[in-house]
């Protein structure tokens, strides 16, 4: 049984179905890409899987336990992290900050003890800086790490984005096109680091990516959406030989 | 000789916690104590005019801290404190006239009456941004004040209530300077639980909800609990300056807590600079003080232009609105970062390159 399952999941905005019908399956410890044509539905299945989207039908089982009704808090208790595709991280905030707040459900001091800043609550600031200095650490943002990330470059925060994710030590990361905008050598980096996620950490990892080439490499199954339809699903070598992943990409004429 | 004031040379922190200290720099810690100190001799020094001023500053401060802790770190916008002073100054004033109670306990229960009254106007924030939340908040100024000029029998109505100075055994805290040191003492204790409580996790969830609210719900945060506690720290907060504005001023009654109120706090969290814990307390000191310069100022010019009070009388509203338009255009955040650029600049004196 996968980590995560989507059963007949189905999202309508009004007249506009983003998501038809879909289900597929992602097993522990796997990439699992999902790609399609821009406006298919992946960011809207993330969000779906996140939480800040209601599906309008079909279920969603992680670790074989329905998350479908909880909200997005409840979802990243359970282990699910995301780093978004427009970044969404706390400007006015450093990167050690903001890698903090990444910990945030897996911390517990209260309004009083943080004020006091007595015995327990600074034990536990201490103890979690610790953790955080190791994705750090892993993610090289030594030098940035006491930066208002605000004011980082934009390959520089997606990396932060990433860690911010990270901190939280998630079971099933969802990673919503990591490597858009950057150029080749940051994109490497960027593989390098999900490759290291994936073998020393073992997590399960969701990716959304336009870079075929990138896909292809690190994913051990793919799903395609288009128009909100999941039209294939299996590994890298099927997806490239699928017809109507072609059709969809390249247009009628070229399917073989 | 050796830059005075290059104090980072030198200073290496071998573990977390001297790292994650709110002044790690052992100059600045004395630089601190050495201010903290000369503001607890000073009244030794004034007159009992001045050190009633000082009180009034410690007292908006604490409130000011109160409403940044709600506007400037959690992104909500509040035009109720007015509202929220009274409830702290009217629970003080119910509870130690009428019940008999000590101040010692009728100051932070009037703390706690308020912050659930603040927490309760804040449920709204949950569906309500920005302008809208700043409505809201403007129905409980509205509401808050309608009950207390109404509910006669026990607010007094719009004559209301005569308070007492708190007392300690037969010591009564009559005198300007011990009100004073009893404003100082709780201004610090505010100062510093708020700057603990925004370098651990609450703190943080807050500024993360005024950031990012999506990403802050997507990381774990419950966008619900972190804005009502919002209301509800920052409450008890203004809570407690209306209790203690209320024994200091002996008198509460509604006209002290109509909305100019609540825009003169949001003014000094605006001047001092928003997000900022020093900068209410700048802030608070700036707009406190500033109608007092004012009027020196024109005592000052009418000897030699006699018909200059009549013009400048009205002019406190002008100044007040040219302040914070000034403000808000030159340096938008306020007193705290005039000050930080102040310091760096003369971090790199005198070759500032």
């Amino acid at each position: 049984m996968g980590i995560l399952q989507v059963k007949n999941l189905s999202l309508r905005f009004g007249g506009v179905v983003a998501l038809d019908n879909v289900s597929f399956e992602v097993k522990e410890g796997e990439i699992f890409s999902l790609i399609g044509p821009n406006g298919a539905g992946k960011t809207s299945m993330l969000n779906c899987i996140s939480g800040l989207y209601k599906p309008s039908d079909g279920e969603i089982l992680f670790k074989g336990a329905s998350i479908t009704r909880l909200k997005p808090h409840r979802r990243t208790v359970l282990g699910i992290a995301r780093a978004f595709q427009n970044i969404e991280l706390f400007p006015h905030l450093s990167v050690l900050d903001n890698l903090m707040l990444g910990r945030h459900v897996r911390m517990k001091t209260g309004l009083l003890a943080g004020g006091l800043y007595w015995g327990k609550a600074q034990k536990e600031e201490v103890e979690h800086r610790r953790k955080v200095e190791e994705v750090i650490d892993f993610l090289e943002l030594e030098h940035v790490r006491n930066v208002p990330v605000g004011t980082l470059s934009y390959g520089l925060q997606k990396r932060v984005e990433v860690g911010r994710a990270l901190a939280l030590e998630p079971e099933l990361l969802l990673l919503d096109e990591p490597m858009a905008g950057m150029n080749n050598e940051e994109k490497e980096d960027m593989a390098r680091y999900i490759i290291d996620i994936h073998e020393e950490k073992k997590t399960t990892i969701i990716l959304i990516e336009h870079d075929m080439g990138v896909v292809m490499d690190l994913s051990n199954h793919i799903a395609v959406l288009d128009f909100g339809k999941l039209i294939a699903y299996g590994t890298p070598q099927e997806i490239q030989t699928n017809p109507r992943v072609i059709e969809a990409y390249l247009g009628e004429e070229h399917a073989v | 000789m050796r830059n005075p004031f290059v104090m980072q040379c030198g200073e290496f922190h071998v573990n977390y916690r001297q790292d994650m200290a709110i002044w790690k720099i052992a100059r600045v810690r004395w630089r601190i104590f050495f201010i903290v100190l000369c503001f607890a001799a000073f009244p030794m020094l004034a007159t009992d005019y001045i050190v009633g001023l000082a009180t009034l500053c410690g007292i908006a401060a604490i409130g000011a801290i109160g409403l940044n802790i709600l506007t400037g770190f959690t992104g909500q916008i509040s035009i109720g404190v007015g509202a929220f002073l009274g409830v702290g100054g009217y629970t003080s004033a119910i509870l130690t006239t009428k019940l008999g109670l000590s101040f010692w306990l009728a100051a932070p229960f009037a703390g706690l009456v308020t912050a659930i009254v603040g927490a309760l106007f804040g449920i709204p924030s949950l569906r309500l941004k920005g302008l809208y939340l700043a409505i809201a908040t403007l129905a409980a100024q509205v509401i808050i004040l309608f009950v207390i000029s109404r509910w006669d029998s026990v607010t007094g109505g719009t004559a209301g209530l005569v308070l007492n100075r708190p007392t300690i055994g037969s010591f009564v805290f009559m005198s300007e300077k011990s009100y004073y040191y009893l404003t100082f003492v709780i201004l610090l204790l505010t100062t510093i639980f708020s700057l603990n409580l925004f370098r651990t996790r609450v703190g943080r969830a807050f500024i993360a909800v005024r950031d990012r609210d999506i990403a802050a719900e997507v990381i774990g945060i419950d966008l619900f609990k972190y804005k009502v506690l919002a209301f509800f720290v920052s409450s008890f907060f203004v809570g407690v300056a209306g209790a203690l504005l209320g024994h200091y001023t002996m008198i509460v009654s509604p006209e002290l807590y109509s909305i100019s109120v609540s825009i003169e706090y949001l003014a000094m969290i605006l001047v001092g600079g928003l997000g900022s814990i020093f900068g209410s307390i700048y802030g608070a000191a700036f707009i406190t003080l500033m109608p007092v310069v004012l009027r020196e100022v024109v005592n000052l010019l009418s000897g030699t232009f006699p018909g200059l009070e009549g013009i400048l009388v009205g002019m406190k509203e002008v100044v007040f609105g040219l302040i914070i338009i000034l403000f808000l255009v030159y340096e938008p955040e306020g007193l705290d970062k005039i000050w930080r650029n102040i310091k760096d600049y003369f971090r790199l004196w005198p070759f500032s390159y």
